[in-house]
């Protein structure tokens, strides 16, 4: 479980987050949606430590993230793993030496267990074979698959995902969007999601923080959504027309 | 008030590289790795213009030393000299700066700008030590290597030109090179090489460690990076000239 307090952060005169608070649940998809600028990924960002908050307080499983020195926090990132926007592969190593690299650096696993964890994690995101290929041969969903794999590789207690569907068709990032959600179950780890896609909101919504301007503006999960009189929330999530048919439908269809 | 800012987190930067590592194979592995980027991918424009100013040296003291009076054994020592003293540090060390320096820079950058720094560091890894210190290393240790074989490049550079176009015999070449020998000149200008290798690679790493922005950004930082170790290193030399000399 993570839980964040009055977490306030802002770059020169601009304020990026204002108090936001909220606790994100261990076994679920915990999603941060809202607006670019928008403060998510700041948020997230504090969260993992990139970002020193202004004010606030971070707990990981009821211990301070915040009053952590260095080498506290070094052992705490260990059991931290982080799929990026852009994936973030180190672009010359192989998919194989990608996933190993954390294994590398800290297990004392000889090269034979080694590969057969990396292997392990490659059928788990289904990449099977694809070891000796480099990111730059690898198309977009599968660098995502790839950035799981690692991220996942060292078994960690808490999952971070910025904006994981990102560039990707809508039938690839339901099946990132799948993924994840059912890596969070089996690992039992704490997944928070950075998103604005509509379909992993009402997909795999566990826990949703929605956040406008810097603010927290309503939690709840998927179901709840449908019925939120929150009239920023319906305008960020049932932005379209074909969409707030799509509302009508489900509100149908799951009566309150 | 800029540039208070940039120095102060330029040595925040440097003090942040001083950490246990957190697997010391892999900090040798990309230390040796570094050695062989910047040492052996360097080798090839090292030798080229080592062998070229030592015979452009040779040639143009040659064209200047027209007084009956003066010996033209000297051309071998003025040779051996300004390539020691000058030209092999300092001439060699600014062309490093161009290409080592730009390609730590940009490839620092890119790793900045597509989060690869970040994926490090929620790893649990200390970039600074992980990714800049080895590179720093890798520079004190080929850098001055280069400038021994610059030397080297140099003197022959000079003697294959006087072979070439008989300014002076051969054989007078090689005995001026062995008269008044200073030893000490080749530990100034080994002073010279450690500290233009530390500038050639901690200066462009700060530029690239701390791109903000994106691709146009770290073309920009590269290439200030480059222009801001030229100027310290030019700077440096002085400095070094004026106190060991």
């Amino acid at each position: 479980m993570i839980e964040f307090n009055n977490i306030s952060k802002r770059f020169g005169e601009k304020i990026v987050l204002n108090n936001v608070s909220h606790v994100m649940e261990t076994g679920k998809t915990n999603l941060i949606i809202g607006t670019s600028g928008s403060g998510k990924t700041v948020l997230q960002k504090c969260l993992v430590g990139l970002f020193e908050p202004d004010e606030g307080n971070i707990l990981y499983d009821g211990v301070s993230f915040t009053e952590m020195n260095e080498d506290e926090r070094k052992m705490l990132r260990q059991q931290i793993g982080m799929l990026f926007q852009g994936s973030a592969l180190f672009d010359s190593m192989t998919v194989e030496e990608n996933i190993k690299f954390p294994l590398d650096m800290f297990t004392k696993q000889n090269n034979t267990e080694k590969l057969k964890r990396v292997n392990e994690v490659l059928e788990r995101v289904n990449l099977s074979g694809s070891n000796k290929k480099f990111p730059a041969e690898i198309s977009g969903g599968m660098k995502k698959r790839v950035g799981i794999a690692r991220a996942i590789v060292l078994n960690p207690k808490y999952l971070f995902c910025d904006e994981p569907n990102s560039g990707l068709d809508p039938q690839t990032s339901m099946l990132i969007d799948q993924l994840i959600k059912d890596i969070t179950l089996e690992y039992k780890m704490t997944t928070i999601i950075n998103t604005h896609d509509m379909n992993s909101v009402m997909e795999i919504g566990d826990n949703i923080l929605y956040m406008k301007d810097g603010k927290k503006e309503w939690t709840g999960n998927s179901k709840d959504i449908i019925y939120a009189e929150n009239k920023n929330l319906n305008q960020f999530i049932f932005a379209s027309e074909f969409l707030q048919g799509a509302k009508k439908n489900m509100m149908q269809q799951q009566p309150k | 008030m800029s540039f208070i800012y940039h120095f102060g987190r330029y040595l925040i930067m440097l003090k942040g590289m001083f950490s246990k590592p957190e697997n010391p194979k892999l900090y040798w592995k990309e230390f040796m790795h570094q050695c062989s980027e910047i040492g052996i991918g360097s080798l090839g424009i090292v030798c080229i213009i080592s062998i070229f100013m030592g015979a452009v040296s040779a040639v143009q003291t040659a064209y200047q030393l027209v007084n009956p009076l003066i010996s033209r054994i000297i051309i071998a020592q003025i040779v051996r000299d300004t390539v020691i003293l000058e030209f092999a540090p300092t001439l060699v060390c600014i062309v490093l700066a161009g290409v080592v320096g730009s390609k730590i820079a940009s490839e620092l950058g890119n790793m900045r700008v597509s989060e690869q720094i970040d994926a490090l560091e929620i790893m649990g890894i200390n970039t600074k030590s992980f990714l800049v210190l080895p590179k720093i290393l890798a520079a004190l240790v080929t850098i001055p290597l280069l400038v021994i074989l610059s030397m080297v490049l140099g003197i022959i550079g000079g003697r294959i030109t006087i072979a070439a176009s008989g300014i002076i015999p051969t054989a007078l070449y090689d005995t001026g090179l062995r008269t008044e020998f200073v030893p000490y000149n080749v530990f100034f200008a080994m002073a010279k090489a450690y500290t233009f290798a530390f500038i050639i690679s901690s200066i462009p790493a700060y530029f690239g460690y701390f791109v903000n922005g994106g691709s146009l950004e770290i073309g920009r930082n590269s290439t200030k990076s480059v222009v801001v170790s030229c100027i310290v290193i030019l700077l440096a030399d002085y400095v070094l000239a004026s106190l060991l000399l």
